[in-house]
């Protein structure tokens, strides 16, 4: 197993027998449940709406290069500096030269996962620079020192309490146990930010090709202060997030709102086309949009798995799935959770040192179900596992399926090795649960079924020949 | 009809009164039932676990021998879901590919085939107890039978079906999921069970038998009340 | 090569197997690949919107309603007046009630009118502001450039809503509108910004306001107020 895996089986082991964790996971989901599907109800046809919703996403992914050319050509016209990053590293210098160049001090960033991906608050500040996250669950996370446990509800695994203690304690602020109250809190504190700071760092939730516009979807209102005050602005976003037209949106800013957290509408849904126009009163002199590859062409060159790169990041597939619900966010190790991450991280970081998501999942199917753009997520989660196997296959997992497959290909030796296992499991007893238990994995917390003494097999082939029309009327 | 039943190993070892039940249930609506004992596994398990090959030389016999049946009908969404939905997709390519199609379009659930193809809801059956049922997952999402168990569960005699609020939730078991990820399918399932103890049932009733083995398991080990049992153990009671 | 040459260049290559239509997966029936050109056939949600999203009713009417109930569930006020006198009165009994001493405005003509009726200390974002000042304010109000009955949501740019910040860095944001400024839906408002500023007039800022600023990031539970306004009131007339 690789270090990602061991970590990934330790936390899962540690977390499933936390309680108070899994109720908590629980409780949150519960309420986002009862938000979400009477609001999907209301759409007058949600299914038709997913179906549409995935077409535009594959119209625009399949001819990617010539959208992105088209934002690019609009978003220059109105004076937009677009950049083009393939790495990381790449990024992260394209957004310090910005930086310096401005001799700026102060920065303040709105939700942005991409910079998560390139870490790049850790660059930022250990460069000197003040970097403060200004989404409220960022900015808890921020001071506890933790990435975002879910991507779009960053600090869900966290009580009023341990808020209000990280408050006291970062912030000299007195004890509540009232939400509010501790979202002032926050609101005093970032307030300042915003307008202090020199640079403004957001993130994008769709690139809109035909107006050269990105969309930037919140609730709180700090992209908008983010992209308002500060004189530079920089977006870094996937190069994937691109749709086609702009009225696409009238379809996919309530899909998201209603996937992502039940609602008709998030609270700001925000297009931006430019740094402060002529004639404007205030917005950034500069907007920098920072395109981002790293590693999604990989991705993109996949055909079987390329609609993943579909995703919205509404985060549904979190939260219906059974295995985040009992595992948590940090168990997987990504800066995407869930199905949507087990399934890109493979390509985005290495199919070797990930393929282990993709066989933590039951294939229950819920996350393709609720995907709002169709993603065949289970389905891709076999296909990267099939994948993992056909580069490099496990060595002793290769000889149990070989074995298997020459057992079962042969129905005499299966039955044989049928009446073998009748025999012995009356001595299952003396070794079960305990290490020599061979199928300890399983009765660690389930008692083992028993095998029946009369096989389905023994039984037809015994039982009396008689034809069907005799039997009707009554039981055999 | 000639109805081709394909009993998978798990039910087949551990659970024959499925079988027995669905073939007195079958042929007391007046079919005729083939049962290819020379099938022994449709190859999901080494499918799921990404060893392909070995899962088509698996396949192949299935897809040979059941070539020229009619309606296969079979008891677990699970196996079901493999020859009807992930047969096409392991051949793909391949030179089995239209035999995989093919078959796939004759491939039935049991409580499905029963209630959209012979249109028949109510057998006769009477059980006077509470039940609650689980949607085995492939059954639900991978075959779309939400309906029909609960079709089939409406017209027995006596039986009040309470529904359970983790109903469409994954149980844990998930084939060698369940024992290379141990501690996550062990705490899937103890969500499940919490909340159809909730109900007051006195059965778990599913039409998979393989989440069944898994949740009896748990509840055995827990010292739950709450039984077990198919759908189709349920419909030959009078 | 440039990096932009490179990630176009792997973008090419990758695109030269198309990839199966979406929803092609279901039962039964592997993916087929889809030629490039049939990639215009698709269905878009451009077009296709309205089928889809919430019904809204047919008349101007309806359409107020709804948008009303709409706003009663977001927690946005809405006050609908006879005419612009009894509008700028139901400002100034706000003004009242909240104790106001400044607010921001800009030279919107129905928000400008309505602001100036108050009679208090006001800032004008439209000759540029100080943004401790604007900061300061009890209120910024604004115009929009409609209302959307479907979501309860108000439409505006940095045109009709006096630049970036007014309408969201004090803490209570006034709409000023006229009730034939509704449109019915979604779709309806991106048609109207194309007439409005297509395809060369492009405000820099166009936001969708739907309702006051809000967060659940604590134990999922509602706060009004995270960082933007507190409240957020639209007066009809």
């Amino acid at each position: 197993m690789t270090g990602n895996a061991t970590q990934f089986q330790n936390d899962a082991d540690r977390l499933t027998s936390d309680l108070t964790h899994r109720q908590r996971i629980q409780s949150a989901m519960t309420k986002y449940y009862a938000a979400r599907y009477p609001r999907q109800a209301i759409f007058r046809d949600w299914q038709e709406g997913r179906q549409t919703a995935a077409e535009t996403k594959w119209a625009g992914i399949n001819e990617l290069d010539k959208h992105l050319a088209e934002f690019e050509k609009n978003a220059v016209s109105r004076g937009t500096s677009v950049h083009w990053t393939s790495t990381s590293e790449q990024a992260r210098q394209v957004i310090v030269d910005i930086i310096r160049r401005h001799n700026a001090q102060r920065i303040v960033k709105s939700k942005v996962m991409t910079s998560e991906e390139i870490h790049l608050n850790q660059l930022l500040e250990s460069l000197g620079f003040e970097v403060v996250e200004s989404d409220l669950g960022e900015y808890i996370q921020q001071l506890k020192n933790e990435p975002p446990y879910h991507f779009v509800f960053p600090c869900m695994h966290l009580s009023r309490e341990e808020i209000s203690d990280l408050f006291e304690n970062h912030l000299g602020t007195a004890q509540t146990h009232d939400p509010e109250a501790l979202t002032m809190i926050a609101r005093d504190v970032l307030r300042k930010k915003y307008i202090e700071a020199d640079i403004g760092i957001t993130g994008a939730n769709f690139i809109v090709a035909e107006t050269g516009m990105i969309s930037i979807t919140e609730n709180e209102g700090n992209a908008r202060l983010t992209a308002a005050l500060p004189r530079v602005m920089i977006t870094l976003v996937g190069i994937e997030k691109i749709l086609p037209r702009l009225a696409d949106l009238a379809l996919f800013l309530p899909m998201l709102a209603t996937a992502g957290t039940g609602q008709p509408l998030t609270c700001y849904n925000t297009m931006y086309g430019g740094p402060r126009q002529p004639g404007e009163v205030d917005g950034p002199e500069e907007w920098h949009v920072v395109f981002l590859d790293n590693n999604r062409t990989t991705l993109l060159a996949d055909p079987e798995q390329r609609d993943a790169l579909h995703c919205i990041r509404c985060g549904a597939c979190l939260n219906v799935c059974p295995i985040f619900k009992n595992v948590g966010g940090f168990s997987y190790g990504t800066t995407y959770q869930g199905p949507i991450g087990s399934v890109i991280t493979p390509h985005l970081r290495g199919l070797q040192d990930w393929k282990h998501l993709s066989s933590a999942s039951s294939l229950c199917g819920a996350c393709t179900e609720t995907c709002p753009v169709k993603i065949d997520l289970h389905h891709h989660l076999l296909h990267n596992r099939r994948n993992a196997v056909a580069e490099k296959p496990g060595r002793l997992e290769s000889l149990l399926w070989q074995g298997f497959t020459f057992l079962m290909k042969r129905p005499w030796l299966y039955q044989t090795g049928l009446r073998v296992g009748r025999l012995l499991q009356p001595l299952h007893g003396l070794v079960k649960g305990d290490i020599l238990d061979p199928a300890r994995a399983w009765t660690k917390s389930r008692e083992l079924p028993e095998i029946a003494p009369v096989s389905f097999r023994d039984y037809w082939k015994n039982r009396p020949l008689v034809s069907a029309g005799d039997r009707k009327g009554g039981p055999p | 009809m000639k109805i081709t039943l394909f009993i998978p190993c798990f039910i087949d070892a551990i659970y024959p009164k499925v079988g027995m039940a669905m073939v007195q249930i079958l042929e007391k609506l007046g079919h005729t039932i083939e049962f290819p004992g020379e099938l022994t596994c449709c190859g999901q398990p080494p499918f799921n676990s990404g060893y392909w090959p070995e899962a088509r030389r698996l396949a192949r016999p299935v897809l040979k021998r059941l070539e020229n049946a009619g309606a296969i009908v079979i008891g677990s969404g699970s196996c079901g879901a493999m020859l009807k939905s992930f047969y096409p997709q392991l051949f793909a390519g391949e030179p089995e590919e239209a035999a995989a199609n093919a078959l796939s379009a004759k491939c039935f659930e049991f409580s499905g085939f029963l209630v959209n193809q012979l249109g028949v809801t109510d057998l006769g059956a009477s059980f006077p107890h509470k039940v609650t049922f689980h949607d085995g997952c492939h059954g639900l999402r991978e075959m779309l039978g939400k309906q029909p168990p609960r079709e089939l569960l409406k017209h027995v005699r006596g039986l009040e079906l309470v529904e359970m609020t983790e109903a469409e939730t994954c149980c844990g078991f998930g084939g060698t999921f369940a024992t290379k990820f141990a501690s996550i399918s062990t705490a899937m399932g103890e969500v499940k069970c919490a909340s159809a103890a909730e109900t007051g049932a006195d059965y778990m009733v599913s039409n998979d038998s393989s989440c069944l083995m898994h949740l009896k398991g748990l509840l055995d080990r827990q010292g739950r009340p709450l039984k077990t049992l198919h759908l189709a153990e349920i419909l030959v009671q009078s | 090569m440039t990096e932009r040459d490179k990630i176009f260049s792997r973008i090419r290559d990758a695109l030269k197997t198309a990839s199966p239509k979406p929803g092609s997966h279901h039962l039964g029936h592997h993916p087929t690949a889809q030629q490039p050109d049939s990639l215009t056939a698709a269905r878009t949600a451009a077009s296709g919107a309205r089928d889809w999203l919430p019904s809204v009713g047919h008349t101007e009417a309806e359409w107020i309603t709804l948008f009303t109930k709409n706003s009663f569930d977001l927690r946005t006020s809405v006050i609908v007046a006879a005419d612009a006198g009894a509008a700028h009165r139901q400002l100034r009994a706000l003004s009242e009630a909240e104790g106001w001493a400044r607010v921001a405005t800009h030279g919107h003509g129905i928000a400008a009118g309505a602001s100036a009726a108050l009679g208090l200390n006001q800032i004008n974002t439209d000759g540029g502001y100080d943004v401790h000042a604007l900061e300061r304010c009890d209120a910024g109000i604004s115009g929009c450039d409609a209302l959307i009955a479907q979501t309860g949501s108000i439409l505006l740019t940095t045109r009709s809503g006096g630049g970036r910040a007014l309408s969201v860095l004090p803490p209570h944001h006034v709409v000023i509108a006229r009730l034939d400024q509704m449109v019915p839906d979604l779709p309806s408002a991106y048609e109207l910004l194309h007439h409005t500023y297509g395809p060369a007039q492009w405000p820099s800022m166009i936001t969708i306001i739907t309702g006051p600023s809000r967060t659940g990031d604590i134990e999922r539970i509602l706060v009004l107020g995270a960082h933007g306004p507190k409240k957020l009131t639209v007066i009809l007339y």
